[in-house]
């Protein structure tokens, strides 16, 4: 076990840009204060808009309300940054990165478009039976 | 042994083993693979939620209605505030355990310690308020009256604001007065004897108080604003419907009614926040063995830390998966 960890315990290496090497954080101590910073602003601007919900973002895009598409786009990216920097997926190899994360993706994406597809196409049949479905 | 293995000639090269070619160990690993099974559990169940929500689209009800509590606030509408505090206790306790596995990674076993210890903590506050989540759906706030085909019919005054049933619905005389839980072995909480208000009465109050309406499942665009509302019903229809097609009162929410809309939304809220709950305290199961072990200095003699790391993945995708749930719960 400890020969084990003394082989792959590379972590004496973090890598400390994020944004694409935008931001440069000194220590992983401060990265990681630095990524819980960026978070935080992603959640506040979630809520706010959850709260506010701003008439103007109620247009529609791909069957989805704009504002919609924005929390699903924040989330991705919150969960980008959780991924790659609390549990380190930046400093992994990346056989191991992809192996995890495509097969993942790739699933995701696979199910929920059927099953949205799906449930959609169920809805209009119940709104268009010659039964009413409202009694 | 020796005569069934066969010299392979790749002995020493890439295929010949003893080589960690994704740099990561054994147990970090299989970590990184139990996590993507266990995302594409929860993808599962959020994919059916999403599946079920595009199918009984009218009647799902609108996040903002359902949960609007905050901790002594009684009585304020405050929408989405408490999920975004335990959204930020989540993400805070992710934080403490990165902090912790970093710790490690310099052998410094008091902040490791201390960090763990505080991660824990952050785990005890979210499932805690995950409950007081839970007790607020349970009870419901506004109740409201389902018809027979199943949809939810719910009450507001002339301008369209929520009416609760308390505060119109006069309790008439009892027949029959029902036992408790402690006073019987068998007894009957459903309509009409356990329960608070009877269809009847509910009518009738209603036709006494001119000013209520009923709101309805159906979702109406308004074309001032481009945002979907549910539709409140006119006077006449509103008596229509409660007379004609109105078979029972729904307080609250559980597995098989919903005052807030379709009861798939009900069976969902309570089985995906429910697991990831369980994750949560499972979590801080681990948190505390590997907190214990620390302070023992099982890791210190093992000479590493990885452990904390293992765990701390672990932990980071419990944070990870609320931030879906928050996402497909309470946002969209």
């Amino acid at each position: 076990m400890a020969d084990h960890a003394a082989h792959t315990d590379g972590h004496a290496e973090h890598k400390l840009e994020i944004f694409r090497g935008l931001v440069k954080f000194k220590s992983n101590t401060q990265k990681i204060w630095g990524v819980l910073i960026f978070l935080s602003l992603v959640t506040i601007v979630e809520v706010a808009l959850g709260y506010i919900k701003p008439d103007s973002l109620n247009a529609h895009f791909l069957g989805l309300k704009l504002l919609n598409w924005i929390f699903i786009i924040l989330t991705i990216v919150k969960a980008y940054y959780i991924t790659w920097d609390f549990m380190h997926m930046r400093d992994e190899v990346s056989g191991l990165r992809r192996a995890v994360v495509w097969t993942g993706v790739f699933l995701i994406v696979y199910l929920i478009a059927i099953l949205l597809f799906e449930g959609e196409y169920i809805y209009q049949v119940y709104k268009n039976a010659a039964v009413s479905f409202d009694f | 042994m020796d005569t069934t293995v066969a010299p392979t000639g790749t002995e020493g090269q890439t295929w010949g083993g003893g080589s960690n070619p994704l740099k990561a160990s054994y147990g970090k690993m299989m970590m990184w693979f139990f996590i993507l099974s266990d995302a594409l559990t929860f993808s599962g169940f959020l994919a059916a939620y999403g599946f079920s929500r595009f199918k009984y689209i009218e009647e799902w009800p609108i996040a903002d209605e359902v949960f609007n509590h905050f901790p002594f606030m009684h009585g304020t509408d405050a929408p989405m505030f408490y999920v975004a505090l335990m959204t930020f206790i989540l993400i805070g306790s992710s934080v403490t355990m990165v902090l912790a596995v970093d710790a490690g990674h310099h052998m410094n076993k008091k902040k490791v310690s201390f960090y763990l210890l505080l991660t824990v903590i952050g785990g005890l506050i979210f499932v805690g308020s995950q409950a007081w989540e839970w007790k607020n759906f349970i009870n419901g706030e506004y109740g409201a009256v389902k018809t027979k085909g199943g949809r939810i019919l719910q009450f507001t005054d002339a301008e369209g604001e929520r009416v609760a049933l308390n505060s119109f619905v006069t309790v008439g005389e009892r027949p029959v007065q029902a036992l408790n839980n402690s006073e019987g072995i068998w007894y009957q909480s459903d309509d009409p004897i356990g329960a608070t208000y009877t269809i009847d009465e509910v009518r009738k109050s209603f036709a006494a108080n001119p000013d209520l309406r009923i709101r309805t499942q159906q979702l109406v665009v308004n074309q001032e604003t481009g945002a979907s509302e549910k539709l409140v019903l006119s006077r006449e229809e509103s008596l229509f419907k409660l007379n004609n097609q109105a078979i029972g009162v729904v307080e609250g929410a559980n597995l098989s009614e919903n005052e807030y809309g379709a009861p798939l939304f009900a069976d969902f809220f309570f089985f995906i926040t429910g697991f990831h709950g369980f994750h949560v305290f499972s979590g801080v199961v681990f948190n505390l063995i590997i907190f214990f072990n620390v302070l023992l200095g099982t890791y210190e003699r093992r000479g590493s830390y990885e452990m904390v790391e293992k765990v701390g993945l672990y932990w980071h995708f419990v944070d990870l998966v609320w931030v879906f749930v928050f996402t497909f719960f309470y946002l969209v």
